[in-house]
């Protein structure tokens, strides 16, 4: 799913709410058959890992960790998603990425800050999508592209997503990129129902 | 988690070195003074052990004690072999040994005694002298031996038969030799840890000879009643010495002190009070023990100055510590929100500030205890040669392992300050901060 928008009318905190970083009232929100509402602590800390995978506009990655060591940090923090990623997360790891085009070893080897930004958001999808959550939200993550990198990037992303079997809830401002998904939402029409 | 904060602090290295360094100034700066102190006690105590009493003409008994047993300073005027004779010959007295100062070697005290001192002195809990080479001077050997210490023989490689000259006065550069009264040596000692290492000692004749010979240039043609502006003035009428007796040989006129053992040493203050009475002589009669505690107590305030401020080095290393840490706070939000977004709760980016301290203090901590050493290893020689101070280097002692605890939990608890304000901050910002 596509969601655009005017930047600052509630598309980031909406990401939020489905992650389940702020608080919505009960039953109002539901993520892999889970009332995020309902989940508390930790238990809900535990649940975001194992569902759901996240790409940031930029900043994605912990920039003194290699590409490699960033898409694998789900598995270190999920037993779900490392158990999901194969008996070789490592392998796993190396696939994604090459299959996102970072094939090179000396570029999986390198830490994160060393990267391009378009290399950056590849190992970011990466991550996302290691260990099949059920659901990628990614939030605005093609704004630091140019227009030929962003196409391509969300063409990866989706196929990737599909293969995976997981959900992607796509947010930008940038309406361009919507014929890549199978819906497109306006934000401004679900603030105008819910008003 | 500790990998994590390992190579989270290694992409900080140089503010985290800078941080470690600061915490292992102060370890050993702690640790250090407490070791100066400690070795500062044992190297008096055990100077001094063994000798139950020592009388000396009345002074200070902290200046005393300096003077007899560790060669700093001196005691003022002598007192009378009479006065000897009076103490040696009270029935609670069980050995005494005369001492005559005021001379040096190179910097090193001289102190003119007989065979008894190196009978009776005791070191390091009750060690008798021993000798690394050679033998004892005694009352029928010649005049002109001496006898040295271990660190005196191995700075200038003496060995019996060695000739050695003495200088006038106690300090390092003199220009009255007394290059007319050599000595031979006749014995090194064994190491004792103790003053006695930097002392050298020759027979009451041999001190006294030296000054005899002296005395003549000295004397001022001008005014025959001149006498010496020195510690030796009592020597002017060496002429006057009579022959030897049994024991103690030579009888000087006058000594500097005398160290006395009692048969039973609950007569110590008994005989104190004997001495300090005497009419004919004004004497002090000083409990090592008793001067080493008040030479403490006054030494206790700079000792305390020195402790505080190697405690607020401590201290500043923590706030250095804690300012690293949160000065690094706002530029890891968005890595913070990362590590949320694949699963790290708050309370593990929580424990994740709190792991990267306790790896901070304890490599301040270790690196501490190699600087320590170190230090010790390297200062260790010139503290023994100039103030015969033996810091050695020990194993960690259970109150040095206590302070090093404290430390370290101290550097726990000041890094509470910034993992605090990491868990509000990531359970605030969510997964939606915005740089």
């Amino acid at each position: 799913m596509f969601l655009h928008g005017p930047s600052g009318c509630g598309k980031s905190t909406l990401l939020s709410a489905i992650a389940g970083v702020v608080e919505v009232p009960k039953e109002a929100m539901r993520v892999a058959d889970q009332d995020i509402a309902a989940l508390r602590g930790s238990v809900r800390d535990r649940f975001r890992v194992d569902h759901i995978g996240m790409i940031f506009q930029v900043f994605n990655l912990i920039p003194w960790l290699s590409a490699l060591e960033n898409v694998l940090l789900p598995c270190t923090f999920s037993q779900r998603r490392r158990t999901r990623a194969g008996d070789d997360p490592a392998g796993t790891a190396r696939r994604l990425l090459d299959e996102l085009g970072l094939s090179d070893p000396s570029l999986t080897s390198k830490q994160a800050h060393e990267l391009s930004v378009g290399q950056q958001q590849r190992v970011a999808a990466a991550r996302a999508l290691i260990g099949k959550p059920d659901l990628i939200l990614a939030d605005e993550p093609t704004s630091a592209l140019d227009e030929a990198a962003k196409a391509a990037f969300v063409e990866l992303l989706a196929r990737e997503c599909a293969e995976a079997g997981a959900a992607l809830l796509f947010v930008s401002h940038d309406r361009g990129l919507e014929r890549h998904f199978d819906r497109g939402v306006d934000f401004q029409d679900l603030n105008r129902r819910a008003a | 988690m500790l990998g994590f904060s390992l190579r989270s602090l290694w992409n900080r290295r140089f503010v985290a070195g800078l941080t470690v360094m600061a915490i292992s100034l102060s370890v050993a700066l702690i640790l250090g003074v407490e070791r100066l102190r400690d070795g500062a006690r044992d190297s008096f105590a055990n100077s001094a052990s063994g000798i139950d009493l020592i009388v000396a003409p009345r002074s200070n008994p902290v200046q005393i004690l300096m003077a007899t047993v560790f060669g700093v300073g001196g005691t003022g005027t002598g007192m009378t072999w009479e006065s000897f004779e009076w103490l040696e010959d009270r029935p609670e007295v069980a050995w005494a040994v005369p001492i005559q100062m005021g001379d040096n070697h190179r910097g090193y005290p001289v102190i003119g005694t007989d065979a008894a001192y190196f009978e009776h002195f005791r070191h390091s809990g009750g060690q008798p002298l021993s000798l690394a080479a050679g033998g004892f001077f005694s009352s029928d050997g010649p005049d002109d031996a001496a006898v040295v210490g271990a660190e005196v023989a191995s700075r200038f490689g003496y060995a019996p038969g060695a000739v050695i000259v003495n200088a006038h006065g106690s300090g390092e550069v003199s220009f009255d030799l007394h290059d007319d009264a050599p000595f031979t040596i006749s014995g090194v000692l064994a190491p004792t840890g103790t003053a006695v290492d930097r002392m050298v000692f020759v027979t009451l004749e041999g001190f006294d000879t030296l000054h005899a010979q002296e005395d003549a240039p000295l004397a001022d043609p001008l005014d025959p009643a001149d006498k010496p502006a020195d510690g030796h003035d009592e020597h002017e009428d060496h002429g006057e010495h009579e022959g030897t007796e049994a024991g103690h040989g030579h009888e000087p006129d006058r000594i500097n002190a005398v160290y006395v053992g009692l048969i039973d040493r609950t007569n110590v203050l008994g005989l104190q009070r004997a001495v300090n009475e005497r009419p004919s002589d004004a004497l002090s009669a000083v409990l090592p023990a008793v001067a080493l505690a008040e030479l403490w107590g006054i030494t206790g305030t700079a000792e305390r100055a020195m402790c505080l401020m190697a405690w607020a080095v401590a201290l500043a290393g923590m706030i250095g510590m804690v300012v690293m840490l949160s000065a690094t706070l706002d530029t890891r939000r968005r890595e913070f929100a990362i590590l949320r977004s694949v699963g790290a709760t708050p309370t593990r980016i929580f424990a994740l500030i709190v792991t990267e301290a306790a790896v901070l203090t304890a490599a301040g901590l270790i690196l501490g205890l190699v600087l320590l050493t170190v230090a010790t290893f390297v200062t260790d020689p010139i503290l023994s040669a100039r103030f015969g101070l033996r810091l050695g280097l020990n194993v960690f002692g259970a109150r040095e392992l206590a302070t090093l605890f404290l430390i370290f939990c101290a550097g726990l608890l000041a890094s509470l300050i910034p993992a605090v304000r990491v868990y509000r901050m990531t359970l605030a910002d969510g997964l939606s901060v915005r740089l």
